[in-house]
C-alpha cells in the first residue's frame, strides 16, 4: 500500500514526456496526466490510486500535506493536477490549496465526505478547481483532465493579453511547438506554458531538445537587468516595451519581456499575498530560502563559511556588521564589497558580480566583513527579537536566495526595502544595528546581507527563536521561505535596506507572528522542519531567484527551486554549504517529512551546525547529491552554471545519481524530471 | 466442475445478500470494478486495509468518549475521518451510523453519541464477518466471469 509520498506510481507513460498538449496530440491525452493525491486516509488513498491508474494517469500518493508540498516544490513541473482531501491532520486541505495556488499554480481538486454547502463554498473561495464528494467514483476522476486543459487555456489567454499586440500572433504558433517540445522535456503544462511564452531569442535551453526554437533563458544577469529596469520605471509603469528599451539586450523581444513581466507580477503578488499569512504563507517561502541558503553558501564557499561560522556569534557578527557599515547608510567600500562578495558568493555566478564587482577583488578583506555583515544582520535581531527576526528573515531570505540564486537574495533584500520602508526604518531604529542603508547596489548588498541574514537567521533565529521556534507548527518551515518571497518588491534599495526590509518584509503581515515564523523557519534548518523548510526554501528561493537580483543565479527563473536544490546538493566547499545541503537534504527528504525536533534549539545555529545536524541525517543523500551535482556542473561555474539548468534538469541530474541513495524522495522527485538539460 | 459451479453460485448469492441486506452499497461495486488481473484481490486488500486502519480510529473515539466532559469537536473530527473511510469501501450501514454520530456531536448529545457509537461498532463487526466469509468463498471459487457478477 502506498501510504507515503515518495511512491510514484507510474502508469504507462514516462513522466517526462507524458504530456502532450491536448490540442495538438489528442490521441494519448488524457492518459499520462500526472496526478498528485493527498489524503491521510490510507484506504481512500489506495482506492484513488487504483482508480486513477485505471484512468491511465500517472499517480503519486501522499498521506501528508507537507510531504505533498515538498514533493511539489521539488518537482515543480512534475505534476499536472493535485487531488487533496479537505480534512487532514497535519494541514488543512484548504491551506494546502492556497499554497499550491500561490507557489505552483496547479489545478487543485478538493475531496471530502462532507458535502455541506459551506465546505464546497470554501473550496470555491480558496480557488479549488473542483470539489468531489466522497466516496469518489471513477467516473468523476476520468474527467479531471479538463481542469488542466482549462487552466492552460486561461493562462495562455492571460499571457497573450498581457503581452503587446505585436508578435502576439507569433506566440500561439510557437507555443504550440514549444509546448510539445517542452512538455517532452519538462513534462508539465506549466513548462509548456512557460515555454510558449518565452520565445526564441536569447539563449537556448539545453533541455529543449525537441524544441525547435530557442527560448530565452532568464539568467540572473538578465533578470537583474529586468528588475532594474522595472524598478526604474516603477512597477506600475513598467511596460514591456519600456523595459525592453531600458534593458538594451539585443535579441530580446518585447514578448519575452512581457511574459517575464507577467510572471514577475504574479510572483510579486504572491509574495505580497503570502505576506498576509505570516505563519502559513511565510513558511513555504521561507523554506526555499533556507534551502537556498545551504547551497548558496556552499557555492560561495568562502564567505559563507565565514558567515556561517560567524553566524554562530550573532552578537559578534552584529558588531562586525555594524562595523563594516552594514547598517550604515553610507556604504563603506568595505561594506559594499562584502555585499558584493557575498552576493557573488551566493550567486552562482560569482565572477559576474554585476553591480560593481570590482569590489570583488577586495573580497578577501571584505569577506570578513561580509561575514560580519551577515552575522551582523542576525545579531541585529538579537537585541530585538523582532528586529532579529526580521533581519534574519531577510538574511534568511537572502540566504536562501543566495543559496539558490543570488538574485533571490537580492530580491529578498530588495523586497525588503520595498516593503514598507518605514518598516525597515522602524526596525532600524529599534534594532541596535542600523538597518543598513547602504546605498550600494541593492542586489549586491541584498545578497550578502541576505545571505548573512539568512545565515544569521538561521543561527540567530534558532537562538532567538528558540522560544519562538517552539511555537512553530509545521508551518514554520514555510516561514523560512518568507525571506525570499518577500523580497519580491525589488527596489533598488541599498543593501542595508534590504536587510531591514527583508526582515520586515518577511514579517510584513504580522511582524510578531511572522518573525516567529521566520524564526521558526530559521530553526528549521536545525529543527524539525528542516527538511521541509529547506525544500520549501529552495523552492521559494528558486522562484524568488529570478525575483531577486541574482547574479546569474536566476536561471530558468521559475525553476530556480530545483536548481537550488541541485545547488545545494552540489558540492559546496563551505561548511555552511553543508549546513544547507543538509537542510536541503532535509528538504530532499521531504518525501518523508519527519517532524524533527529542533536540532538547533539551544545552540547557535550556524550553518555548520545545521550542516552537521543534517548531515547526519541526510549526509549520505546530500553527498550523493553533491557529487551528482558536481558531476553535472562544471566547477568553475558553480551555481551559476547550474542555474541554467531547469529545475527539473538539475533535479533529475541530482536525483538520478542519488536515486540509489534517495529513498522515497528520490522516487518522488524523479518523477517527471527530464535530465536532458544538464550540461556537463 | 460441479464443485466449482457450486462455489460460484455461493459467491454470487453471498455477494447479492451483502447488497440486499444493506451492508454495502454501490461504492462496493466501484471497488469490484477496479479489480483486475494486476490486482486480483483488490477488494479484499482494501477491506483489510480499512479494518486495520479504522481500528485505531475506533479506539481513539472510544478513548475520547471516556473523557469527561466530551470533546464533541474532536469526536466529530475522528468520526468524520472514519466516515470517509467507511464510505470509500461502501460500508453502508456503518456509514449511516457515523452520520448519526456526527449529528449527535453537533447537537452536543453525549448520550446519543454513545448509542450511535455502540451501534456503529456492531455494524462494523457484522460487516467484517460477512465480508470475511464472502472473500473466503470467493477465493475458493476462483475467478468468475463477469456475467455472474451482476449488480
Amino acid at each position: 500500500m502506498n501510504l507515503s509520498c515518495g511512491k510514484v506510481s507510474l502508469s504507462a507513460s514516462s513522466s517526462s514526456c507524458a504530456w502532450k498538449s491536448a490540442e495538438m496530440v489528442p490521441d494519448r491525452f488524457p492518459a499520462g496526466l500526472r496526478v498528485l493525491v493527498v489524503d491521510d486516509d490510507p484506504t481512500c488513498l489506495m482506492i484513488l490510486e487504483k482508480m486513477l491508474k485505471t484512468c491511465q494517469y500517472e499517480v503519486t500518493t501522499c498521506n501528508r500535506a507537507e510531504i505533498a508540498l515538498s514533493n511539489l516544490r521539488n518537482n515543480r513541473n512534475g505534476f499536472d493536477v493535485v487531488l487533496s482531501d479537505v480534512h487532514m491532520p497535519d494541514m488543512d486541505g484548504f491551506k494546502l490549496l492556497e499554497y499550491i495556488g500561490l507557489e505552483m499554480d496547479l489545478p487543485v481538486i478538493m475531496m471530502s465526505v462532507d458535502d455541506g454547502k459551506h465546505v464546497v463554498m470554501k473550496g470555491v473561495t480558496h480557488g479549488a478547481c473542483d470539489f468531489l464528494i466522497k466516496p469518489i467514483r471513477i467516473e468523476a476522476l476520468k474527467n479531471i483532465w479538463q481542469h488542466v486543459v482549462r487552466k492552460r487555456k486561461n493562462e495562455r489567454k492571460e499571457l497573450e493579453q498581457s503581452g503587446s499586440a505585436e508578435d502576439e500572433d507569433q506566440l500561439p504558433k510557437h507555443s504550440e511547438d514549444v509546448d510539445y517540445s517542452s512538455t517532452a522535456n519538462e513534462g508539465t503544462w506549466k513548462n509548456v506554458k512557460r515555454r510558449k511564452d518565452e520565445d526564441e531569442d536569447g539563449e537556448e535551453r539545453d533541455d529543449t531538445s525537441t524544441l525547435k526554437k530557442p527560448r530565452v533563458v532568464w539568467s540572473v544577469e538578465l533578470h537583474q537587468q529586468f528588475v532594474a529596469a522595472v524598478n526604474q520605471l516603477g512597477i506600475d509603469k513598467a511596460f514591456p516595451k519600456k523595459i525592453l528599451e531600458l534593458m538594451k539586450v539585443p535579441g530580446l523581444t518585447r514578448e519575452n519581456v512581457a511574459s517575464h513581466l507577467q510572471k514577475y507580477r504574479l510572483y510579486l503578488r504572491r509574495l505580497s499575498g503570502v505576506s498576509q499569512h505570516p505563519a502559513g504563507a511565510g513558511n513555504p517561502f521561507l523554506s526555499p530560502q533556507e534551502a537556498a541558503f545551504g547551497p548558496i553558501s556552499s557555492l560561495n564557499g568562502l564567505d559563507l563559511q565565514a558567515l556561517v561560522a560567524s553566524g554562530q556569534l550573532p552578537t559578534q557578527s552584529l558588531a562586525t556588521l555594524q562595523e563594516s557599515g552594514f547598517g550604515r547608510p553610507s556604504p563603506k567600500s568595505g561594506i559594499s564589497i562584502p555585499v558584493l562578495d557575498q552576493r557573488s558568493m551566493f550567486s552562482f555566478d560569482n565572477p559576474n558580480l554585476r553591480f560593481g564587482e570590482t569590489q570583488q577583488s577586495q573580497h578577501n578583506p571584505s569577506s570578513n566583513k561580509q561575514m560580519n555583515l551577515l552575522h551582523g544582520i542576525p545579531t541585529t535581531m538579537e537585541p530585538k527579537q523582532l528586529a532579529t527576526l526580521q533581519q534574519s528573515a531577510q538574511p534568511f531570505g537572502s540566504l536562501n536566495v543566495q543559496v539558490i540564486s543570488q538574485g533571490a537574495l537580492s530580491s529578498g533584500s530588495l523586497i525588503q526595502i520595498t516593503q514598507p520602508q518605514s518598516r525597515g526604518q522602524t526596525l532600524g531604529e529599534s534594532s541596535t544595528t542600523h538597518v543598513p542603508r547602504l546605498p550600494s547596489n541593492v542586489s549586491q548588498s541584498a545578497l550578502p546581507s541576505q545571505v548573512a541574514s539568512g545565515i544569521m537567521l538561521r543561527n540567530g533565529m534558532t537562538e532567538n527563536g528558540r522560544g519562538l521556534g517552539q511555537n512553530q507548527p509545521p508551518q514554520t518551515s514555510s516561514t523560512i521561505s518568507y525571506s525570499g518571497s518577500h523580497t519580491l518588491e525589488v527596489t533598488p534599495n541599498s543593501y542595508p535596506l534590504v536587510a531591514t526590509a527583508s526582515t520586515l518584509s518577511a514579517f510584513t503581515p504580522n511582524k510578531a507572528g511572522f518573525q516567529e515564523n521566520a524564526v521558526s523557519s530559521v530553526k528549521v534548518p536545525g529543527v524539525s522542519m528542516p527538511s521541509y523548510d529547506m525544500v520549501d526554501d529552495l523552492q521559494q528561493i528558486r522562484s524568488q531567484n529570478w525575483e531577486f537580483q541574482n547574479n546569474g543565479l536566476l536561471c530558468n527563473g521559475y525553476q530556480q527551486g530545483n536548481l537550488l536544490q541541485g545547488n545545494i546538493n552540489a558540492p559546496m566547499p563551505l561548511p555552511v554549504h553543508q549546513g544547507f545541503s543538509s537542510s536541503q537534504i532535509g528538504g530532499q527528504n521531504r518525501g518523508r517529512y519527519v517532524a524533527r525536533k529542533p536540532i538547533f534549539t539551544g545552540e547557535p545555529v550556524n550553518a555548520l551546525n545545521i550542516g552537521q545536524q543534517f548531515s547526519s541525517n541526510i549526509h549520505s543523500s546530500v553527498q550523493v547529491k553533491l557529487e551528482s551535482l558536481a558531476d553535472t556542473v562544471s566547477p568553475s561555474h558553480g551555481l551559476f552554471y547550474q542555474e541554467h539548468f531547469g529545475q527539473e534538469d538539475l533535479m533529475s541530474a541530482l536525483l538520478k545519481p542519488q536515486q540509489a541513495v534517495g529513498p522515497p524522495d528520490s522516487e518522488f522527485e524523479f518523477d517527471g524530471y527530464s535530465v536532458d538539460n544538464i550540461p556537463v | 466442475m460441479e464443485k466449482k459451479q457450486q462455489l460460484h453460485r455461493q459467491v454470487v448469492m453471498m455477494r447479492q445478500s451483502l447488497f440486499d441486506q444493506g451492508y454495502v452499497d454501490d461504492q462496493f461495486v466501484q471497488l469490484e470494478e477496479l479489480q483486475d488481473d494486476t490486482n486480483p484481490n483488490f477488494v479484499e486488500e482494501i477491506v483489510t486495509l480499512y479494518y486495520r486502519d479504522s481500528a485505531r480510529l475506533i479506539s481513539s473515539i472510544e478513548q475520547a468518549l471516556e473523557r469527561s466532559p466530551l470533546d464533541f469537536d474532536k469526536l466529530d473530527n475522528l468520526m468524520h475521518q472514519f466516515r470517509g473511510s467507511s464510505s470509500s469501501i461502501g460500508a453502508r450501514k456503518v456509514k449511516a451510523e457515523c452520520t448519526q454520530f456526527g449529528e449527535h456531536c453537533v447537537g452536543g448529545n453525549g448520550e446519543g453519541c454513545m448509542r450511535s457509537f455502540q451501534r456503529m461498532k456492531r455494524e462494523y463487526s457484522a460487516l467484517r464477518k460477512k465480508l470475511e466469509a464472502y472473500f473466503q468463498v470467493a477465493r475458493q471459487a476462483g475467478p468468475m466471469d463477469t456475467a455472474s457478477r451482476s449488480n
